[in-house]
């Protein structure tokens, strides 16, 4: 028997790249955008959004039938609340500087809507294995476009992965800065991840033209 | 007086919600197809961030700070709850949200006609955690001040989604290249906007107290490369040596 049906398998699949919860359904952008200067805080960021999606969905989905509908919004936030509250005291004791460099960050996955609208829309009606693989998926789809922009705007902008100078060194003139290349520092601002994004959803639509929106 | 001037220019147009620290944008995106409904979300962000950030000011400052307990009595001084901030604050928003949707509903029937449907979906924006939030980062003195802030950055945030808003109804008539078109375009000319809001960080330098504090506690500028930042010692060091030559003036004059 094989550990993921056909259809399990496509709830982690899909949201990789024609269900992508940045670029196609328009969740979670917030801080997608603000924390992706560098690639270790987006790779952080990404792994505190798989974790708190992976467990979230399946706590929410272990209580759907026990949630009055209309109070189910402050449940949900109560639920992530504890969740990232866990995170973020995880971080602070084992990765402090990089606590610091993620600041309020960490508190406002609380209002990353990936994670409420999946919530809304998967968990509180699938049993507690799939809102798993959901959550995972979609959190996963995330965390790729973050890591991708996370790349360029670091190798870019300071010719460094991961903190590591990767070109060469920009001051003793080595590697491609001997030859006159230039660090770019406007994909160090914050307006650069947007248009960085915005080039992204570009590549994929037109690679994928059944994406295309109506003006 | 000063400082609140200060505040209010600052919020609303150096760490603009939107362009320098990209707040709410989930809305921001989704709602701003149309001028009429962006305003009608912009200014009920308004109205619940000028409310939700001085309750939680009082909050931080009563119950969650290191040693706030102490007026409980000398017992409670040790404690340090700042770990509960965030489910504080957002069962505080998500509280306050609901009480404002029924009083509005009650006393203003056209107003909640008006932001009926956005209201509920605010309690998620991040525009109005994060509002929170920052006010707890950047330790605002004061319950007046921390008022000040919920207003002015809910109307900072306002200016972007109405200005996207228009932007976006024009751009339908424009020939955008298709892969482009709706969420592409909008990214692109959001980013454009954030450059050009990023001029108004110059805005505040001037004076004596903008010179300690240049630029906003945003994560990217503090992730800012060893030649930026060289940059802006340099840029520091010139306004030191304005400052001298006014002094210099000053004592020439005496």
């Amino acid at each position: 028997m094989a550990l993921l049906t056909k259809k399990d398998a496509n709830l982690i699949i899909d949201p990789l790249a024609d269900n992508n919860p940045i670029t196609i359904q328009v969740l979670g952008i917030c801080s997608a955008l603000a924390i992706t200067a560098e690639l270790k805080a987006s790779v952080v960021m990404a792994l505190s959004v798989i974790f708190v999606m992976g467990v979230g969905n399946v706590v929410i989905s272990l209580m759907r039938n026990i949630i009055p509908s209309k109070i189910r919004i402050i449940v949900q936030l109560v639920v992530i609340a504890a969740l990232v509250i866990v995170v973020d005291q995880v971080l602070k004791a084992f990765a402090y500087e990089l606590s610091k460099t993620l600041a309020v960050f960490v508190g406002l996955i609380i209002t990353n809507c990936i994670i409420m609208g999946r919530f809304e829309a998967f968990a509180l009606g699938n049993g507690p294995w799939r809102s798993f693989l959901d959550g995972i998926g979609n959190a996963l789809g995330y965390g790729v476009i973050l890591i991708i922009v996370g790349f360029f705007r670091e190798l870019l902008g300071s010719g460094t992965l991961f903190g590591y100078p990767v070109l060469g060194d920009p001051i003793g003139k080595t590697g491609l800065y001997s030859i006159g290349y230039e660090n770019n520092g406007f994909m160090i601002l914050p307006p650069a991840a947007l248009i960085v994004v915005g080039i992204i959803i570009w590549v994929q639509r037109s690679r994928n033209t059944a994406l295309i929106e109506e003006n | 007086m000063l400082e609140h001037l200060e505040l209010f220019f600052k919020s609303i147009f150096i760490d603009n919600m939107v362009f320098a620290v990209f707040l709410g944008m989930c809305s921001y995106l989704a709602v701003s197809k149309k001028v009429a409904t962006a305003v009608g979300l912009g200014a009920a962000v308004i109205f619940v961030l000028g409310v939700t950030v001085p309750l939680n000011w009082l909050l931080d400052q009563y119950i969650l700070q290191e040693g706030a307990l102490s007026w409980l009595g000398a017992e409670y001084a040790d404690y340090d709850l700042s770990f509960l901030s965030f489910i504080m604050f957002i069962a505080t928003i998500a509280t306050m949200v609901q009480l404002v949707e029924i009083v509005v509903e009650k006393f203003s029937p056209a107003l909640y006609n008006s932001l009926g449907i956005f209201l509920p979906l605010i309690a998620v924006n991040c525009a109005i955690l994060g509002g929170s939030l920052f006010m707890q980062a950047r330790e605002i003195p004061s319950l007046a001040l921390a008022f000040n802030y919920g207003i002015s950055s809910g109307i900072g945030w306002f200016l972007a989604i109405l200005a996207i808003a228009a932007i976006r109804e024009k751009i339908r008539y424009s020939n955008v290249p298709p892969p482009l078109r709706g969420l592409g375009i909008t990214f692109i000319i959001t980013g454009l906007m954030g450059i050009g809001f990023q001029s108004f960080g110059g805005m505040l330098t001037g004076g004596d107290e903008g010179a300690d504090s240049p630029v906003p506690e945003t994560v990217v500028r503090e992730a800012v490369l060893p030649e930026a930042e060289g940059e802006a010692v340099e840029v520091e060091t010139e306004k030191k040596k304005e400052e001298v030559v006014i002094s210099y003036n000053d004592a020439l004059n005496k």
